[in-house]
């Protein structure tokens, strides 16, 4: 074990020049992935330092702007669960967030690090991609599709700070957590769902959050049974500790006929 | 004493002895307990399932100026965790077996985690591997093996007009007690090692420091601290942890704290039994029951520990409620190269259990009966005979708890959604209260009742309190023994230099057979008062009646001063989408013989029940190369308060005449009915059998997918 160099800035400037100037440092919002990882030893190469985000004010909130809805990447899952403009516009990114963690995680737990753990089971991320949202950086917007880049890879630059993530209104999404149990469980399959335009984003299916682009195919020639049928083979589930590839498959697939109200297989 | 007769406590839901303190937070569970001085512990283990240790090597270069390190050649006394057998080593020694890969091999101690953690980078082990063997079908070694007949089972039946055959699976259960293992080691005065620690017996740890340390009885001193729940998995697993932590304590020279945390604790500490339970029934066509020929296999782990106990409960328990002329039960339990099984709530009876139930489902459909009228026709009665040839004298409650379940249960409602199959399925059980056969009469539980100069009466037990009421119901039973009120009555604490050994907080016995001790001596306090002055004591130790006859090596007698008997009856919900199975409604219905805490029994059942729905449904363990790959919170669950079902309990009181106040046992009996009625259940919503629990999503989807064949009945 060695020291860790604690890092709180006041706000996003000050919190741009101490990113870009710390070798080996790591944002820290909520913790609840990072602060695991650092207990177990597996978070490697151990961070020299961290940089403690989650009271940065431009980093906090849930708000309208520019015609999107705009979520701080430090504001917490209960702030965005609290919110009524996150209620209104993006009821699907809501009903994700209730599903994560129990409700300590939830004060805690971020968008921002969802989307910098970058696990495929993230539950809140096929929502982003259902919705087409933006990841804003300290220096660029990412459009959610271009974020994911391989197991636990992301696009951001090592010295690059998420700020916050934009949706776009008007979209109606459909979500379905599938877990072990009620509450406070992994996501064995994790699915949102848009039919206009055709978005079909799944988790816990392949080494990233994906959107199904065969599904998807289907969906926009308004062609539901076609897209159920398309998706077993967008997904690459595996076998694991939560569950198996073919039961993901199966579920994948029956979650997304529920999801579009297809009709039942003949 | 004043003269008015005190309000009686026994029946009444009083306040619980420790309540206040653990709900305001004040309760001192081990790793609460500041000591002076003391460094912190860690057990070094195999990272192999099976093989020889050929080498120990320290880094040469790291400074183990302030680490102590413990291997067995540091052992003072015989290097065996006392219990049944003498298989299972403290550490395993230099050119010693490795029979799973959690095996202990070295311990280390220093002031501070960071160093210890440090160190354990800096040793080295060497291993001879050898070929493992993790599944029943490879397993040779026995453990043990058990007969019981009663009759005789045809091997041809032909005058047998239908024959069911059955073949069910069980799987391995973490207790998973809100507290993990730990225990802090103290060096005293005179040789003499004090631990504190989280148990539930704190004899067997005595027992079992004795040994390994070459202690005297005063020089071990065991101290039970509050335990955050036990579950049997501190039934015998807090001696090993003892031992190594009194070894460091002992080359130290000072305290030493050995707490696991939940990740060691999951993958290094006993589970439930996994096995496979094999039925053959026959009946006549008009549901008579003729024979049950059953063959129990228990999977026991790398070591012996209780599983020769557990299977004999579970053999003793696989015929079900059920009156058969013809039984033959044959069990064995076999040796793998996984972390050892142990005591869990239920103790085999679950396991058998199950498939007895579901036997009686299966034969009710082959021959198109009901379950319910099936069960009414088999169920033991005031005057039967179990599968020992135990003849039922009393406190029969079978036909009383199948009526009052399906009484309270209401009608089944279909789902309003589309995609969501309901079903209802029940189950009838018992459960034997106290030890199996002769185990009460070798013991001789003692207790000791002193009344003291200030008015005020003692009880010293080593029966703990793990949750499940004991340091509340003791002084329920004596105050109404010696008509005082409550508060005139308090507890010594569990501290083998205080209190005489009333035996192992275990077996369904501590308010049935240890509460009846405290009622008698408090009865025989009461009557030497009217004549002596405090302080005075009594000590009651148990004896067996004349009438109670068993027969350890034939099997045959009376395996249980009495049983307690619960019908549950429960409703799923069955997503066809996902396969997930939610259990919406439990009614249970159980004899209890007499409620002493009506709020403590509900609550025990609640608890219990609960922990055979998630046994019943998500609770799985798979094993991987000998290791459990659901060694941490994350991946090993159990259902949340919003996968509870809604719960109800019936308590039916049919007295029990040697239980206190008419009470018997039942701390068990909750674990034993949820799951064969849950996949009772999952049949009537789906018209799919499973005969494996747990009934993952992933089995119950494959089989309504009809993907993989989970049906295996042969029927003749």
């Amino acid at each position: 074990m060695h020291d860790v160099t604690y890092l709180r800035p006041t706000d996003l400037k000050d919190a741009v020049r101490l990113y870009r100037s710390t070798p080996e440092c790591r944002p820290l919002a909520g913790g609840t992935d990072l602060m695991v990882m650092l207990h177990a030893g597996t978070f490697r190469p151990a961070p020299r330092a961290v940089l403690d985000v989650w009271s940065i004010p431009e980093l906090k909130g849930v708000r309208r702007t520019q015609g999107m809805l705009e979520i701080g990447a430090a504001e917490s899952y209960t702030g965005m669960i609290r919110s009524r403009d996150a209620h209104e516009h993006a009821p699907a990114l809501v009903a994700a967030a209730r599903t994560i963690g129990a409700a300590q995680i939830q004060n805690r737990g971020t968008l921002g690090g969802n989307l910098a753990n970058a696990s495929p089971a993230g539950d809140t991320l096929p929502v982003l991609l259902a919705y087409d949202a933006v990841v804003v950086t300290d220096r660029r917007a990412i459009p959610i599709d271009q974020f994911f880049t391989g197991y636990r890879r992301t696009a951001l630059q090592p010295d690059e700070l998420i700020v916050a993530v934009r949706i776009p209104l008007g979209r109606h999404v459909a979500f379905r957590k599938v877990g072990t149990r009620a509450a406070q469980a992994i996501s064995k399959v994790v699915m949102a769902v848009s039919r206009s335009p055709a978005r079909v984003a799944i988790g816990s299916v392949a080494e990233v959050p994906l959107r199904a682009a065969r599904a998807e195919a289907a969906l926009a020639r308004n062609d539901a049974a076609g897209a159920v049928g398309a998706v077993a083979d967008d997904i690459r589930p595996i076998n694991d500790v939560r569950s198996t590839a073919a039961y993901r498959r199966a579920v994948t697939q029956n979650v997304l006929r529920e999801l579009l109200h297809a009709p039942p297989r003949p | 004493m004043s003269s008015t007769t005190p309000q009686p406590a026994v029946g009444r839901s009083v306040p619980r002895r420790e309540g206040a303190d653990k709900v305001a937070g004040r309760t001192r569970y081990t790793d609460d307990i500041a000591v002076q001085g003391a460094w912190y512990g860690k057990t070094v283990r195999s990272t192999l399932p099976k093989g020889r240790v050929r080498s120990i090597a320290l880094d040469p270069a790291f400074d183990w100026g302030r680490v102590v390190v413990v291997t067995a050649d540091d052992i003072p006394g015989e290097n065996v965790v006392h219990l049944i057998r003498d298989d299972q080593p403290v550490l395993a020694p230099n050119e010693g077996e490795i029979r799973h890969r959690e095996e202990p091999i070295l311990l280390l101690a220093a002031p501070d985690r960071a160093l210890l953690d440090d160190a354990a980078h800096h040793i080295r082990i060497e291993y001879e591997t050898a070929e493992p063997v993790y599944t029943l079908d490879q397993a040779t070694e026995v453990f043990s093996t058990i007969e019981i007949r009663k009759g005789e089972v045809p091997e041809d039946v032909e005058d047998v007009e239908a024959v069911v055959e059955r073949t069910f699976q069980v799987g391995l259960q973490e207790q998973l007690y809100i507290e993990p293992q730990g225990a802090i080691a103290i060096p005293e005065p005179d040789g003499a090692i004090k631990v504190i620690g989280s148990l539930q017996c704190p004899y067997y740890v005595h027992r079992a420091l004795k040994r390994a340390l070459n202690l005297t009885d005063e020089q071990a001193i065991v101290v039970q601290a509050e335990t955050g729940g036990g579950f049997g998995g501190k039934e015998e697993y807090p001696s090993i942890v003892a031992i190594h932590a009194a070894l460091l304590a002992r080359k130290a020279g000072r305290p030493v704290r050995l707490i696991y945390d939940r990740h060691e604790d999951l993958a290094a500490t006993t589970k439930r039994h996994p096995g496979v339970i094999r039925h053959r029934t026959g009946v006549k066509k008009d549901g008579t029951l003729l024979f049950q020929d059953i063959e129990i296999v228990l999977d026991g782990g790398a070591y012996c520990t209780l599983t020769p106990v557990v299977f004999s409960r579970a053999a003793i328990h696989a015929a079900g409620a059920y009156s058969c002329p013809n039984v033959r039960i044959q069990a064995r339990a076999a040796a793998t190269n996984t972390p050892p099984n142990g005591a869990f709530r239920g103790f085999g009876a679950p396991q058998s259990l199950f498939a007895a139930e579901l036997m009686v489902e299966h034969v009710a459909e082959r021959l198109g009966m009901s379950s319910v009228d099936l069960r009414r026709k088999w169920m033991l009665r005031v005057g039967d005979t179990t599968a020992t040839g135990q003849k039922l004298t009393e406190s029969v409650g079978s036909e009383l708890v199948l009526d009052a379940a399906l009484k309270a249960a209401s009608t089944v409602q279909p789902s309003n959604r589309p995609t969501v199959r309901r079903g209802r399925g029940l189950s009838l059980v018992f459960h034997g209260s106290g030890f199996t056969g002769s185990g009460e009469k070798k013991l001789q539980g003692t207790i000791a009742l002193e009344a003291l100069p200030d008015g005020t009466f003692r009880i010293l037990t080593a029966s703990t309190e793990i949750g499940q009421g004991t340091k509340t119901i003791f002084c329920q039973l004596a105050a109404d023994a010696l008509g005082v009120g409550l508060d005139q009555v308090v507890l010594a604490p569990q501290d083998t230099s205080l209190v005489p050994d009333s035996g192992p907080t275990v077996a369904s016995r501590t308010a049935m057979i240890v509460g009846r001790l405290v009622q008698d001596a408090a009865t025989a306090l009461k009557q030497r008062l009217k004549r002596e002055a405090p302080p005075l004591r009594v000590e009651k130790a148990y004896i067996q009646p004349d009438s109670v006859h068993w027969d350890e090596t034939t099997y045959r007698g009376d395996a249980y001063p009495v049983y307690a008997w619960a019908c549950t009856i429960v409703d799923v919900d069955v997503d066809t989408t996902t396969g997930e199975v939610h259990v919406t409604d439990l009614v249970t219905a159980v004899d209890c013989g007499k409620a002493l805490h009506p709020v403590m029994a509900e609550g025990q059942i609640e608890g219990g029940s609960l922990q055979a729905v998630g046994w019943a449904t998500i609770e799985e363990i798979k094993v991987k190369d000998g290791g459990y790959q659901n060694d941490r919170l994350a991946t090993y669950l159990i259902p949340t308060a919003l996968d509870a079902p809604r719960i109800r309990t019936i308590l039916v009181e049919n007295p029990y005449s040697r239980g206190p106040f008419g009470a018997k046992g039942i701390g068990e009996l909750p674990m034993d009915g949820p799951a064969p009625a849950i996949i009772a259940a999952i049949h009537d919503a789906t018209g799919v059998w499973l005969d494996e629990i747990p009934a993952t999503p992933e089995k119950v989807l494959a089989a309504l997918n009809g993907t993989r064949e989970t049906g295996n009945g042969k029927q003749s």
